[in-house]
């Protein structure tokens, strides 16, 4: 297979590492875009609620179960 | 001799791609969950609502007030269909974006691999630190297991266990890389695996631990559920992992022209 130890493959780029510190702010605010998507999928209206009602929970709630995450 | 930087990825590229890998392996994940998933969920659900019936069978008042106290607020055909897949491909979604930023973090960091190669170091590492470890401590339940009076509790813990889990396993990532500076590769993540297994074994025994499982509940459904719940997040893993390397290897063959061309 191809472990690249040798850089006599042309092909295969060496591993350049992604430049982050530009990108921190932008990348922390996608980061947290993410967690809070999970929250909703994963708790919202469960143990903790931020929009009122059961709608949310009653909807996502076979997702919730089968990602694993408690119900009720 | 320094590469030019379109000969590296961008953190917003990978982000896109990771989104659309997420959607994907969202949709994947719902078919396998309505396929091997529902059907249990709709046994336990029968099993919940069939003690609560019979108590109320002998009057007959009792009935209507029984329905109006479990008036669905959103009908068990949405559930188990737009429900179920915007729950997937929500949290598929969440997971993309999450595994395109540790790709970015993580590629020309751990060593030599390749692209695709971290593509796949990122998808076991994730699946196994955010999921199937979560999934041993905390096993999940389906309807009708799990008393109400400590789901804050183990809301809790089980968002604790994926975060816990996840940072230790970047923990011992790093810990690796410093070892194999002074041991051989393997030796190293060896190691570093071994400290990772110890540290969430001691976690497991230590945290409070919840037995909530009605003793009239079939083992067998509780079986199959928990098996699909794991089928689910793992085929939700994979097709992200899939869905982004092909995704990340379109856009490395298009640059990589201009790499050689500057590394030349
Ligand atoms: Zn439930």
């Amino acid at each position: 297979m191809s472990v690249s130890t040798s850089v006599s493959q042309p092909a295969v780029p060496l591993p350049v590492a992604v430049p982050l510190r530009a990108a921190l702010p932008w990348a922390i605010f996608a980061g947290v875009l993410m967690l809070l998507v999970t929250y909703f999928v994963g708790a919202e209206q469960g143990a903790v609620s931020l929009v009122s009602g059961e709608w949310v929970h009653e909807f996502v709630h076979d997702g919730r179960h089968l990602l694993g995450f408690p119900c009720h | 001799m320094p590469l030019s930087d379109d000969a590296t990825f961008s953190v917003r590229a990978l982000l896109v791609r990771g989104l659309i890998a997420g959607i994907v392996g969202g949709l994947l994940a719902f078919g396998f969950a309505a396929v091997f998933g529902e059907p249990s969920v709709e046994r336990a659900i029968g099993l919940e609502s069939a003690p609560a019936a019979h108590d109320h069978g002998d009057h007959a008042t009792a009935p209507a007030e029984h329905e109006h106290a479990e008036e669905e607020v959103v009908s068990r055909g949405v559930q188990r269909t737009l429900g179920l897949a915007t729950a997937t491909g929500a949290y598929g979604l969440a997971l993309g974006g999450l595994f395109a930023l540790a790709f970015a973090v993580a590629y020309g960091r751990i060593g030599r691999l390749s692209p695709r190669g971290t593509v796949v170091a990122v998808g076991v590492g994730g699946f196994v630190a955010a999921s199937l470890v979560p999934f041993l401590v905390y096993p999940p339940n389906p309807p009708a297991v799990g008393s109400p009076g400590t789901i804050g509790e183990r809301t809790g813990l089980a968002f604790g266990m994926i975060g816990l889990s996840v940072l230790l396993a970047v923990l011992s990532v790093y810990c690796g890389r410093k070892l194999a500076a002074r041991f051989d590769g393997w030796v190293a993540t060896l190691l570093a695996g071994v400290g990772y297994v110890i540290v969430i074994g001691v976690l497991a025994a230590v945290l409070p631990g919840f037995d909530e499982v009605p003793p009239s509940f079939p083992a067998s459904l509780l079986w199959d559920f928990r098996l699909a719940s794991l089928g689910t997040q793992l085929t939700l893993w994979a097709g992200i992992s899939l869905v982004f390397g092909v995704l990340l290897e379109r856009g490395l063959r298009r640059e990589s022209r201009s790499l050689m061309v500057t590394a030349g």
